[in-house]
């Protein structure tokens, strides 16, 4: 009996001790750097572009083929959602089993720089790609962290703009779509009565919110950061920035209480219906078309300002959205996936790529073709080259994104109950916010 | 593996030696062993593999609880410096936004749980009572009864957050617009009504399990006994308090256990209608250590409130077994 109790323990003793030993080792590998083992496949994680994870495929797959034949090198496609791409990066972070190439949206470029998972871009790199300066400025400022070596290179450029319902428009009387806030207040007033509204927002989703409450500091000069990367929330022009955006539900009741819970593109379906007038969009012509929307019942305009026109400073009109393309650093195709990300970033098949998807291409080359200068790009490619600003670059950014995020989430839910929105309520959730961003 | 074969092999050698003579002490030994190792040999692959799939996560969980584990170590968790209790003190600091968030989101759990586990034997245990009796279409209620429990979790919450939007809704639907019993449409997935949406899906999906079970603890009780109590008079209710009950105690005591486990550590629900930020109000504790793990990368303080939630776990299990064994005990005296 004693001895084979004795037994059991060792037993549990030595499985244990296998397990911990074993993970151990997977998590040593996932120190080291890169190397050519396999030479001839390379795995690549694509984001979810299209209106749907087929459609990519059928993009992207013609677009592989077509690398295959001009290196020999076979491409694994594997597209994932929105919703599981930080996860899969995490995971593939920490246990070093992860793709070769990869896409990310470029405002989490600064974290995932900090976690040393992604090759860094240095001189050298940029030049195998043909040189950092193919690229246009505003997409470069969303690489990382501003000093150090990119993170990732810039794929697919988006940008925000106002897209509008010619019809409502006209019916409310409304001869050209608002240049500056005021405008659309006014506007939105028109034509919210009788179960239409003026404006759609996604008040439940935090990245979404994120995205305008930024703008909206930023046209009331505030930061949410400080230049040295402190987080910096509860400034005066953030806490007005942040009143403005949820008073267009609160006060002004432009934007339709039920909003406050859509997360999953409800605005856009509530626009393509008729239910809304107006939305604050990046790359919508694909899904409106894909929603029965025809392209003539639809107006872009550059996103309002506070007063004047769209420019840099107080004028920004939108931030700078893309998506990026990085290198897993312990890549075991190095060389491989520095042709992949060549072949990806080449004039050609970012012309390709970015028309299929109704985005605007980092690269200054390709942004030529008519193809970007149509009714629905033109807007962005606009605002993308005079008055985009990328998010803050720190590498806290998915953790701001989070608090803020979910306390502008809470203030929509306070104003389509009823209560009030008041600069101390605000304040109140932003100070909250703060003070869950990491202690350095 | 090591053990198990080093096992066979004395088992095996001594039972041909057993049959050579001059070993009379020799084969009772191994008999007996065989009698008592027998069932340890049979449990020992289910052993290292609970190890591995179980406990080896559980220990690196607790590991890491001790580490300062953040965006810029996860590459290499390994070489994270240690930090001590350090993960512990933020977690149950209350007075700093941390701690404070994480009570706020027990109690949360605690009422929820409460509250879940409660309505759910409640619903189940009537609903078997009143199904006992044969009537026409009973197999047909019992099966109409159970499909939720047979439901995908996220096909059926998928359903229900749907069916709680607040502009085409059903919920909002017939409460507001055909019963006209609120003022105007509610809002089910945001602000402080979240917590009975989050209930009343919980409640749907988990009294089935309880119903099942009841059902089952039921048919194990003697015709007689009500027999007996009729012919002395007791009514229905009296039947239900002196029989029924204290006849399912023993499959109340697992019952309420695992609901109690499983809704305290539910995530599916809350993640599937809230997203990755449930409201205040909904806030189960689950919820609250993905996001302090994955949403804001501390992965170290994400794991020791994790190890927090098991310690409490633990107790609470320890301490309801303890109890209600030894009540049963003194029942039984």
């Amino acid at each position: 009996m004693r001895s084979i109790r004795v037994a059991a323990i060792g037993a549990v003793t030595l499985s244990l001790a296998l397990a911990v030993s074993a993970c151990g080792g997977g998590s040593s590998t996932a120190g080291g750097g890169g190397s050519n083992d396999s030479p001839k496949t390379l795995t690549y994680w694509a984001s979810n572009q299209g209106a749907s994870i087929t459609v990519d495929k059928k993009v992207l797959k013609p677009e592989l083929d077509k690398f295959e034949k001009q290196t020999g090198i076979r491409v694994k496609l594997e597209v994932i959602p929105w919703s599981e791409l930080l996860n899969r990066i995490l995971t593939a972070t920490t246990s070093g089993q992860g793709p070769d190439v990869l896409n990310i949206g470029n405002t989490w470029s600064a974290s995932l720089q900090a976690s040393g998972a992604l090759l860094p871009w240095d001189d050298k790199n940029f030049d195998s790609i043909g040189g950092k300066d193919r690229f246009v400025d505003s997409a470069l400022g969303s690489t990382g962290v501003k000093g150090e070596d990119p993170a990732a290179v810039p794929l697919y450029s988006m940008a925000y703009a106002l897209y509008y319902n010619k019809k409502m428009f006209a019916d409310a009387g409304i001869s050209k779509p608002p240049a500056t806030w005021d405008e659309l207040v006014a506007d939105g007033k028109k034509i919210s009565k009788g179960g239409k509204w003026g404006l759609g927002a996604e008040g439940a989703n935090l990245s979404e919110n994120i995205h305008q409450v930024f703008v909206f500091a930023k046209q009331h000069g505030a930061d949410f950061f400080t230049a040295d990367g402190k987080p910096d929330f509860t400034s005066e022009g953030a806490v007005t920035a942040i009143k403005d955006y949820v008073d267009l539900m609160a006060k002004d009741k432009i934007i339709a209480p039920g909003n406050a819970e859509y997360a999953q593109n409800q605005s856009l379906s509530d626009f393509a219906k008729g239910k809304t007038a107006m939305i604050l969009w990046q790359t919508a012509s694909a899904t409106l078309t894909s929603l029965g929307m025809k392209d003539d019942e639809w107006g872009v305009a550059p996103a309002p300002v506070r007063s004047g026109t769209p420019g840099t400073g107080t004028s920004v009109n939108s931030m700078v959205a893309g998506i990026n393309l990085a290198v897993f650093k312990n890549t075991d195709n190095h060389d491989g996936a520095l042709k992949f990300v060549k072949f990806m970033t080449s004039d050609a098949e970012q012309k390709t790529l970015n028309k299929a998807y109704g985005s605007i291409p980092p690269v200054k080359a390709a942004q030529s073709d008519s193809a970007f200068n149509t009714q629905a790009t033109a807007a962005l490619r606009d605002t993308l080259a005079k008055s985009a600003e990328a998010l803050p670059q720190v590498a806290d950014e998915s953790q701001f994104e989070t608090s803020v995020g979910t306390a502008v989430k809470e203030l929509f839910a306070d104003a389509a109950a009823g209560r009030p929105v008041t600069t101390e309520s605000v304040k109140a959730k932003l100070e909250k916010a703060q003070q869950q961003m990491p202690a350095k | 593996m090591t053990t198990t074969t080093a096992t066979a092999k004395t088992d095996g050698r001594t039972e041909s030696a057993g049959s050579t003579p001059g070993a009379a002490r020799g084969p009772r030994r191994p008999g007996r062993i065989r009698r008592i190792g027998l069932p340890y040999l049979l449990l020992l692959p289910a052993l290292v593999l609970e190890l591995l799939v179980h406990l080896v996560p559980m220990v690196m969980g607790i590991l890491m609880s001790f580490k300062a584990l953040t965006r810029f170590s996860i590459r290499d968790w390994g070489a994270a410096p240690w930090s001590g209790f350090d993960n512990y003190k933020i977690s149950v600091d209350f007075n700093a936004p941390a701690g404070e968030a994480l009570l706020h989101s027990f109690w949360v759990t605690c009422g929820f749980t409460v509250l879940s586990v409660g309505l759910c034997w409640l619903l189940g245990t009537a609903t078997a009572i009143f199904l006992q009796d044969t009537f026409r279409g009973r197999g047909l209620l019992r099966a109409l009864f159970l499909v939720p429990y047979a439901l995908p979790v996220y096909a059926a919450v998928i359903t229900w957050a749907f069916m709680f939007q607040h502009d085409n809704g059903l919920v909002n639907h017939v409460l507001h617009d055909q019963l006209g019993l609120t003022d105007k449409p509610s809002f089910w997935l945001i602000g402080d009504n979240s917590f009975i949406a989050l209930l009343t899906v919980s409640v749907w999906k988990g009294w089935p399990f309880a119903f099942l079970v009841v059902m089952a603890g039921l048919q194990n009780i003697p015709k007689e006994l009500y027999e007996a109590a009729a012919l002395d008079g007791a009514g229905m209710w009296q039947q239900i308090r002196r029989i029924t009950l204290p006849s399912l105690a023993p499959v109340n005591q697992v019952l309420v256990l695992v609901l109690f486990l499983w809704t305290f550590n539910d995530f599916n629900t809350p993640y599937v209608l809230f997203g990755k930020a449930a409201p205040e109000a909904a806030d189960l504790i689950s919820i609250h250590v993905y996001q302090t793990t994955f949403a804001t990368w501390n992965f170290g303080t994400g794991s020791a409130m994790s190890v927090l939630l098991l310690l409490f776990l633990l107790v609470v299990t320890g301490g309801y077994l303890l109890l209600t064994s030894r009540r049963r005990k003194t029942a039984d005296v």
